[in-house]
């Protein structure tokens, strides 16, 4: 016998107290360090899960996972044309947020950006026209996830746009993103209008060539897992608040801007549409979570959830072990904050892949870096320190990578684990931006809410039978 | 309906907090719509669709902080601009605000506060093995208060704790004293050198505060529940106890308390014990126990504390001495409470909070009583009780058995079960003498003393005799002597153990039984 026993004797206690109250009060009253679980139960029928059926061992498998995602090296490399450069893209695919989705069940939202993309694309001359092509199937619709590919919101890709392509240096894949349009009547919310399209051509013909040429100077490309970490120390949580990363971001292709600048007054405003657009890092932060979390899809019996998306319909998970499974529930309701004249009636159900940030170990899970944005649910700094304590009990590690200097710069946390998910009861937490349920209207509001519950159960079923 | 319009120049918020504002004003009665916003060109053309964009609005530059209500009427409107500026004005929260989260779970717990080193587990009891697991699994010492826990479970985790070098005390363990510390239903005791294992909740807590109150300290109190010594189990906590009490510099006397053990375990036990340099008291309370060198042998709780004191002091000697003279002035009060009882009362009824108590007491009533004493809870199984809820001849009900504790507090939290038993009692024309057991520290009732007066009053009235025992010291809670005094006050006898309580119960019951049989003659 090792003698721990003895080794306790004479050492300050410190004690963790799970059942009644009174004796965690009465172990405090003696000047007792005491820590008071908020124990539970755990849902009906929910064991500890160590071995699938066929006897993998999860532990076993989620430390491989782990160590994957941690050792990414996500860095921006260039820039191309997503017809180009994006495998499995062609002339008539529209890629799109969440998992599978037909034109039929497609939310207001992702269907005006989709109508929206074929006019800018040249294919249909109105609404109608491309309601009709869209509806004809002579369009093929995919989800970004099943080409290495992340969308905010309604996630809308279609094959001329630029795209941002992102290295995982560590393990050679590569993760596509758009460029961000900034917020108010944008194609990602569902908006159309001439605005919209305008805004996408400058962003294809002035914007795209101008970063595209600025980066391609920059030879070692952009560390983004670097960036996201500083913008965490900035108070970014970089899902719903990028304003640092995009300050960084600025700052780092600052001077490649202009020693590739051919025309002053063009470079002068691709630095105002950036300086503009506090989200423009949340196309960099995204691209950067899918190709750090992408290498461990394929872990066998793993229990981590390596997607996590939402199509305004359906709210999707994959693990890990099954990557190419999806499992999905209705999306949410959003709780949320609304634009002058509109409300709760008008919002669409959750939306977008932007909960890759998540995924990844940031975004939402890092709140706690971010106290500015919590007022998004009327919330309070210290409500941001809460949801970011409270992810730890769903996440299987945390990222060493990302710290939090409000907690002692402990890791973020890092590894949603469908088997916690069930044990505690407690569903991810995701801020977000919410999109008008008609097609073509646009952004409407902002808020939070949590991930439903139905996929996490079949999902860890799903996980046992293996 | 109606616009009003209020312009702060120069005033700046972030866009969360003018939506927050926003929605606010929108809940108002009377107002129909609201925008705060700053008068950015976007902005307007907002509040132009939304028919918001009123003239001094149009004119607002982006520095311009813009709020605009519609109402049903201009002075609704106003009103909504006021709560407003009152709103713009307010903070979150004070700064500093205090953190109010609690981890859900005990590697979240040990995550948070890494030098956490005891689990305190009193969930419910088919979730406290995983936990209990759980917690040794991340390198804790374990007390298990739940009951409820299969054997199997039991000896499972005593195994994995003694891999790891860990304490696994329980399940049903309800008292641990570590480094001082009192865990559980325990009492505030003075550090010093008696270190003490125990299978038995409140018979540690009887040594331990009989020390105390001899001005004897506790190393540390080890409970390593019920079932640690039958066989199955193999007394594995017993053991590791035993030998890091024997490892440990600041214990120099060590005492066991049990009921008898299985034979086998007997033998290890006292294997271990002999082996060591420290004199040990070993209480198998009810069993004997053999001869062994560095054993030393006691029948009761109260006997075991006075001879680890006396083991201090090598003069251990002394204790038999010291018994008898409190033998015998047992017996005078005996003498005196009869004198003082009327009638042809010769019943004894004990109703205990404390198991290790109530089989204590009918230990000693075993080789004192001529008459059988019947318990839910008893030595032997023929003088089981037929109904709980009803006493019969000599009875000793102990109130923390599981018929008594499902969906209800322990008697030790709760005296209402006892209150009301009292009562029943003292309607009972039988009943010569009640002996109550009073067990204070942490986790127990802030009162039991008080909470009972009204009660043994009563019985008292009834020309009840009524003897009780005070587990404790003056440091509790509730304070050894204020307890003591509301006892006295009402008329109890209280004695300075429970092994004496019981001693002078049994010798009134004695007495009137003789007597009876005098008049019977």
């Amino acid at each position: 016998m090792k003698m721990a026993i003895k080794d306790l004797f004479g050492r300050p206690l410190t004690v963790v107290n799970l059942g009644l109250e009174g004796f965690a009060g009465a172990i405090r009253d003696q000047g007792v360090a005491v820590v008071d679980l908020d124990w539970k139960p755990p849902a009906a029928g929910v064991r500890p899960l160590y071995r699938t059926a066929s006897g993998l061992d999860v532990e076993e498998a989620n430390q491989e996972v782990l160590r994957r995602i941690k050792a990414a090296r996500p860095v921006l490399v260039g820039m191309g044309i997503a017809k180009d450069v994006i495998p499995g893209m062609h002339e008539h695919k529209i890629l799109h947020s969440g998992p599978p989705v037909t034109w039929e069940r497609m939310c207001g939202p992702q269907r005006g950006a989709v109508m929206g993309a074929l006019i800018y694309e040249g294919l249909a001359r109105d609404g109608r026209e491309a309601e009709i092509l869209a509806r004809s199937g002579r369009i093929e619709f995919a989800p970004c996830h099943h080409h290495h590919c992340v969308g905010p919101m309604a996630g809308v890709v279609s094959p001329r746009m630029p795209v941002f392509i992102v290295e995982n240096k560590a393990f050679g894949n590569h993760a596509y993103c758009t460029q961000n349009e900034g917020l108010g009547k944008v194609l990602r919310y569902g908006a159309m209008g001439e605005e919209v399209y305008e805004r996408l051509r400058w962003m294809e013909t002035e914007l795209y060539p101008i970063l595209d040429r600025a980066l391609a100077s920059i030879p070692e490309g952009i560390d983004l897992k670097a960036m996201i970490a500083q913008a965490l120390h900035m108070g970014d949580e970089c899902h719903n608040r990028n304003r640092a990363g995009t300050s960084l971001f600025l700052r780092a292709i600052g001077p490649a801007l202009a020693r590739t600048s051919r025309n002053n007054e063009a470079m002068a405003r691709v630095i105002e549409f950036i300086d503009r657009n506090d989200h423009f890092f949340l196309n960099l932060s995204m691209p950067a979570g899918k190709a750090s979390v992408e290498p461990a899809e394929g872990v066998a019996g793993s229990s981590i959830v390596t997607v996590m998306a939402r199509n305004g319909t359906d709210f999707g998970i994959r693990l890990a072990s099954m990557p190419e499974r999806w499992f999905t529930a209705p999306s949410g309701k959003v709780e949320g904050l609304y634009f002058p004249s509109f409300s709760e009636r008008d919002a669409n159900p959750d939306i977008g892949d932007s909960t890759i940030t998540e995924t990844a170990g940031y975004g939402g899970f890092a709140m706690a870096a971010a106290p500015a944005i919590t007022q998004f649910v009327g919330g309070s700094p210290s409500m941001a320190v809460e949801t970011t304590l409270e992810m730890y009990e769903i996440t299987a590690s945390e990222h060493e990578g990302f710290t939090i200097p409000v907690l002692n710069f402990r890791g973020t946390p890092l590894g949603i684990d469908v088997r916690k998910v069930r044990q505690t009861g407690i569903l991810p937490k995701i801020n977000t931006g919410i999109a008008h349920r008609e097609p073509g209207v646009g952004m409407v509001g902002a808020g939070i809410l949590r991930a439903p519950e139905a996929c996490f159960v079949e999902a860890f079923q799903a996980l046992a039978a293996l | 309906m109606n616009v009003q319009t209020l312009i702060k120049t120069s005033e700046y918020h972030d866009s969360v907090k003018l939506m927050l504002v926003a929605r606010e004003l929108s809940r108002l009665p009377g107002v129909r719509d609201a925008a705060v916003v700053m008068g950015t060109e976007a902005n307007k053309s907002l509040l132009e669709q939304s028919g918001l964009l009123s003239q001094p609005a149009q004119a607002a530059t982006p520095n311009d902080l813009v709020l605009v209500v519609a109402a049903e009427d201009q002075e609704v409107a106003k009103a909504a601009l006021k709560t407003a500026e009152a709103l713009l004005a307010r903070r979150a929260e004070p700064a500093g605000g205090g953190l109010d989260f609690r981890p859900r779970t005990l590697r979240s717990a040990v995550k948070a506060q890494p030098e956490a080193n005891v689990a305190v587990i009193s969930i419910a009891g088919r979730f406290a093995a995983d936990e209990a697991r759980q917690a040794l699994a991340e390198g804790l010492h374990v007390l298990l208060f739940s009951d409820n826990v299969s054997l199997e479970d039991e000896i499972s985790l005593k195994r994995m704790a003694h891999e790891k070098g860990l304490l696994l005390m329980g399940p049903g363990a309800g008292t641990a004293i570590l480094n001082g510390v009192a865990l559980g239903f325990a009492n505030r005791l003075p550090r010093g050198p008696v270190g003490v294992v125990s299978a038995a909740g409140t018979g540690l807590q009887e040594v331990t505060t009989l020390l105390a109150r001899q001005g004897v300290g506790i190393s540390q109190g080890i409970g390593t529940g019920g079932r640690d010594l039958r066989e199955d189990v193999g007394g594995i906590m017993m053991l590791d106890g035993l030998q890091a009490l024997q490892e440990d510099p600041e214990t120099r006397v060590i005492l066991l308390v049990s009921k008898p053990p299985a034979p086998s375990v007997t033998a290890r036990i006292l294997e271990q014990a002999s082996t060591g340099r420290k004199p040990t008291v070993v209480c198998f309370l009810g069993g004997t126990v053999p001869a062994a060198p560095k054993i030393l042998p006691a029948r009761t709780l109260q006997e075991a504390a006075l001879t680890a004191a006396a083991a201090l002091k090598g003069e251990t000697g002394k204790v038999q001495e010291s018994l008898d003279q409190e033998q015998a002035g047992l017996q005078e009060r005996a003498n005196r409470v009869v004198e003082a009882l009327t009638g042809t009362r010769t019943r004894l009824r004990g109703l205990f909070s404390g198991g290790t108590l109530a089989y204590e007491a009918q230990v000693i009533w075993r080789s004192l009583l001529s008459e059988p004493v019947f318990s839910n809870a008893p030595l032997d199984p023929i003088h089981q009780m037929s109904d709980s809820a009803r006493s019969q001849g000599h009875t000793i009900v102990d109130l923390g058995e599981e018929e008594f504790t499902v969906g209800r507090p322990h008697p030790m939290i709760d005296q209402d079960l006892r209150l009301r038993r009292i009562l029943q009692e003292a309607q009972d024309p039988e009943v010569a003498v009640l002996l109550l057991d009073l067990v204070l520290g942490y986790g127990a009732h802030p009162d039991p003393a008080g909470e009972l007066s009204e009660a043994i009053r009563k019985a008292r009235e009834a020309g009840i005799a009524v003897v009780a025992s005070v587990t404790g010291t003056e440091e509790d809670p509730q304070g050894f002597c204020r307890q003591t005094r509301i006892l006295r006050d009402v008329g109890v006898e209280v004695c300075e153990s429970n092994a004496a309580a019981a001693q002078l119960a049994g010798l009134i019951v004695t007495r009137l039984e003789r007597a009876g049989a005098a008049r019977g003659r």
